[in-house]
């Protein structure tokens, strides 16, 4: 998994409320049997004004002008900025690889849905829950100003706006360690592995039928 | 000290606590399906790791799976590979239970683990797909994974997890007559939100679910995650253990007897404290509806489609213009007068033999409105389809016009070729009404089977409850 440590980036608005799975990359596309390449078709529907399909040449297909993420000013953008129950629906990590590949690093929101929450991590994507107000003022302050950057320094758990004001956000010590090192965790699991046999070999004594 | 069911499922599979508080959890089943596995396999493969347990993995293909003409095989060929790389990946590694396409036992996974006997109470499951929280009906712990959770299940038996908190949802009273499971769950969720439920872990508790079936526990269990709960779960009762026994992979002899007595542990314990008590009068639940694109977006039958011009919040209000634009609805238009053009009674949600015993008893005697195009029945699964059929409940449907299919997913995402035109409308039995989730363009209504097999017969939406 890719490291997380610090980041200037971009930021892109995305004004909408319960941004679902779907939305994020349409069915269609989790018919692939690999991870990479998603890309292109993230927010498919809402970003070209055809019905895109697996296969398709997708730099001939028409854009919609609207969707922001098409916005010249958004080109680049590293950070999403997104609004309550970001990423509901259903558990595919097509989603976060969708963000990953076409180029996010970080997703700001009053609230996310757990599975997708859980997704982001681990693919070194990090989901950072700010309250609502200070969601509210980046909208604003994105709106307003051209090329508008946040700096997000997961060490110090902290946003920082141009102007210099700083958000601090929560982050499990776990979650944290893993992003800042890009650590595999099964990796890390399997350190344990004695535990899980003893574990294992206990429940096999007291539950036998979940061993059958 | 009293403790909560969720409690007890949690602390008994904490295999190793860190100091933040984050665990590994060890889990006793794995469901598998083809969409969200193959990517794991081969992060696997490529990493030259073993499954831990491979007794522990029941699979099916269900997602992309056709629903009709079974002979000609899967037609799409981006869909027909992965259902091929499922059935490479079993072979090689090896599963206890596989019931591939065409199986006699295929279906949807969270239809085909519990009438297996391979969901058991006390279990930890988890599955590739955001409504495991189905299999919670069982008191199991049961919710959705991520693919990289996916292969860290395979590689070590384990994820690592925090703890959520605990929400008690209390239905008390008795459903009236027409009012279901699936009325409840839109209930609660309309009550609480989408995101009401996110961070908890919620148990349905109360006399109104005690009166349910496990098909009607299932269906509302496998709604806590549209309520953005982490898990839904119900107590054991002697209707868990009657629907479990002589399941295929139930206990059996001895085993069994021993296995009862701890199931019967798992309850709530008297005076157990829950972080947040949501309550509701099942008497005071009519059928619900939903008109916009999240299924909080939920009214019953006998109201209007909201008026956005009520709503004072700017993104609330926002969202239902947008909704309603979506939907091509007009504002204060009655329920009742909406009319359908498809109807999807199918879904891990509403696919069981009780659904189809409930929307044929609506359907029996009448024919589908001339406006509605089509009506898909589709099993979720196998032995359902075989159950159905033996009551006679295909001929049921067959007379009244509609579609009888073969078990998977279906429209409920439409990833195979079952799906909606743009702009058709559609009464669902499914979990989801988001924008061009049963095909780009297409609106979805949630409904109970009873509503949807109702509104094919009437042509729009009608009151179950005075239908005859
Ligand atoms: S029936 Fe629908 S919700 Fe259930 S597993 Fe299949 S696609 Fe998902």
């Amino acid at each position: 998994m890719q490291a997380f440590t610090t980041l200037q980036g971009l930021v892109c608005p995305l004004d909408r409320a319960n941004v679902d799975t779907d939305a994020i990359i349409p069915k269609q596309f989790l018919k692939s049997i690999k991870r990479s390449g998603f890309g292109p078709n993230l927010f498919d529907e809402w970003r070209y004004l055809d019905h895109g399909e697996p296969g398709m040449d997708n730099s001939k297909r028409a854009v919609n002008p609207d969707f922001v993420l098409n916005h010249p000013r958004y080109q680049g953008a590293q950070v999403l900025l997104a609004r309550e129950n970001f990423g509901c629906g259903s558990s595919r990590e097509h989603a976060p690889w969708a963000l990953d590949d076409h180029g996010f690093r970080v997703v700001i929101a009053p609230s996310f849905a757990d599975i997708f929450f859980n997704n982001c991590y681990k693919n070194g994507l990090l989901p950072i829950v700010l309250p609502t107000e200070v969601v509210d003022q980046l909208f604003q302050e994105t709106a307003a100003s051209e090329g508008y950057r946040l700096t997000v320094d997961l060490a110090a758990q902290t946003v920082t706006t141009p102007s210099g004001a700083s958000f601090g956000f929560d982050v499990t010590a776990h979650r944290k360690h893993c992003l800042l090192n890009g650590l595999d965790e099964i990796g890390l699991t399997l350190n344990h592995a004695d535990k899980i046999k003893a574990f294992e070999a206990q429940r096999r004594v007291q539950q036998p039928w979940l061993f059958s | 000290m009293a403790q909560t069911l969720y409690d007890k499922l949690w602390h008994s599979h904490v295999v190793h606590e860190e100091a933040d508080g984050t665990v590994l959890l060890y889990i006793d089943r794995h469901l598998v399906h083809e969409v969200t596995s193959p990517q794991a396999f081969e992060g696997l493969k490529l990493a030259g790791r073993k499954p831990w347990r491979i007794s522990s993995i029941v699979a099916t293909a269900d997602h992309n799976t056709p629903t009709d003409h079974w002979d000609e095989g899967i037609k799409d060929p981006i869909s027909r590979q992965q259902v091929e790389t499922l059935d490479a990946n079993i072979r090689e590694v090896g599963a206890l239970a596989y019931f591939p396409f065409k199986d006699q036992r295929q279906g949807i996974v969270h239809v085909v683990g519990p009438e297996n006997g391979a969901t058991l109470p006390g279990m930890t499951v988890v599955c590739g797909d955001s409504h495991t929280s189905t299999h919670g009906a069982f008191a199991c712990l049961a919710h959705g994974i991520g693919t990289s959770e996916v292969e860290h299940v395979m590689a070590t038996q384990t994820l690592t997890a925090k703890k959520s908190k605990a929400m008690l949802v209390r239905v008390d009273g008795q459903l009236g007559r027409g009012v279901t499971a699936k009325d409840i769950a839109l209930a609660v969720i309309g009550r609480i939100g989408t995101a009401g439920g996110t961070g908890y872990a919620i148990e349905f508790g109360g006399a109104a679910i005690r009166a349910l079936s496990m098909e009607g526990r299932m269906t509302l269990c496998n709604m806590a995650i549209e309520a953005g709960a982490r898990a839904g779960m119900v107590a054991v009762d002697q209707i868990t253990i009657d629907y479990l026994q002589g399941r295929p992979f139930s206990p059996k002899g001895e085993v069994w007897d021993q296995a009862v007595a701890h199931w019967r542990t798992l309850v709530s314990d008297e005076g157990a404290s829950f972080d947040a008590v949501v309550e509701l009068d099942a008497g005071s639940i009519a059928p619900q509806v939903t008109w916009g694109t999240s299924p909080e977006m939920v009214v019953t039958v006998a109201d209007r489609v909201p008026d956005p011009a009520n709503e004072t919040d700017p993104t609330r209000k926002s969202g239902m213009e947008r909704a309603l634009a979506y939907m091509g609805l007009q504002a204060n238009t009655p329920i009742s007068e909406i009319p359908v053009d498809k109807v999807f009674i199918g879904s891990c949600t509403n696919s069981r033999i009780e659904d189809l015993r409930a929307a044929a008893a609506v359907a029996r005697g009448h024919k589908k409105a001339a406006n509605v195009k089509a009506v898909l029945v589709v099993p979720g699964s196998g032995l359902v389809k075989a159950q159905a059929e033996a009551e006679g409940l295909d001929k049921v449907f067959v007379e009244a016009g509609f579609e009888w299919r073969e078990p998977g997913c279906s429209m409920c995402l439409a990833m195979n070729a079952d799906r909606l035109e743009p702009g058709e409308r559609c009464a669902s039995t499914s979990n989801r009404n988001f924008e061009g989730r049963q095909g780009q363009g297409g609106r979805t209504h949630l409904v109970s089977p009873e509503m949807a097999a109702a509104a094919a017969i009437a042509g729009h939406f009608v009151d179950v409850r005075t239908f005859a």
